[in-house]
């Protein structure tokens, strides 16, 4: 599967990197504490997370992680949305809550 | 190949740079993917840390045939119980460090975890030093 396959299964808004959406999905990490996503995420994952600030782009961009997904309606802040452009990897958005968005992306990767 | 790299305290929009950096010249030398996860761990904690808790440091790496050896030296509160420091889940961060997600008390421990040498030394008052040591194999 990839990003753009999740997008559409999940629909999903994308905030920036739109060129990402081929990147493929091996998994989903659901986390806010970063230093968890760096310890334990695995390259391919969609991170699922509430965190806006510039810093998870760093993670992401570490880990080579597949996307991020804001959760609740959370919108990426500016410096955030010019790292992922820099980077090529997706922020994309969801109005449900990290529980319910696990469940649904744990679904379909299943 | 020896880099340099120097970290304020405080500024969180750079922190990472040196850790991308370094990914990045590792990736260069076609050095084997799992061990630069690795580095790119250890070494963004590390730094991560400095940001976080110090007033400014320094990154210091040297690369070899053999592995990378990063030293870490910050000017900062050192820390007083290193042991304590080491446990999982402690953490002085501040309120508005954690709300960012830092500071969940697992940042030298996934240090610890991702290093063959991992050595603190530390003064209360005046800083601290890191040594990380990871090996090619």
């Amino acid at each position: 599967m990839i990003v753009k396959d999740v997008i559409e299964k999940l629909n999903l808004e994308i905030f920036s990197a739109p060129e990402g959406v081929d990147r493929v999905v091996k998994g989903g990490y659901t986390s806010d504490l970063l230093s968890d996503v760096m310890g334990h995420a695995r390259e391919g994952q969609i991170w699922i997370t509430l965190q806006t600030h510039k810093n998870v782009m760093a993670v992401a961009t570490l880990k080579d992680l597949a996307a991020i997904i804001l959760v609740k309606g959370f919108k990426p802040e500016a410096d955030t949305i010019e790292a992922s452009l820099a980077e090529g990897i997706p922020i994309l958005g969801s109005n449900l809550e990290a529980f319910e968005l696990s469940g649904e992306l744990f679904n379909i990767l299943k | 190949m020896h880099l340099e790299f120097n970290v304020e305290g405080g500024d969180f929009s750079n922190a990472g740079s040196a850790s991308s950096q370094i990914k990045r010249v590792l990736k260069q030398l076609n050095i084997d993917p799992s061990v630069i996860k690795r580095v790119v761990v250890a070494l963004y904690e590390a730094e991560v840390n400095i940001v976080a808790h110090a007033y400014r440091g320094k990154i210091d790496a040297e690369i070899s045939s053999s592995g990378i050896v990063l030293k870490l030296e910050d000017e900062g509160p050192g820390i007083p119980d290193v042991e304590k420091a080491m446990t999982k889940g402690f953490s002085t961060a501040s309120k508005e460090v954690r709300e960012m997600g830092f500071g969940a008390g697992m940042g030298l421990p996934n240090i610890s975890d991702n290093s063959d040498v991992f050595t603190i030394d530390t003064i209360v008052g005046k800083g601290t030093s890191l040594n990380i040591e990871i090996k090619f194999r």
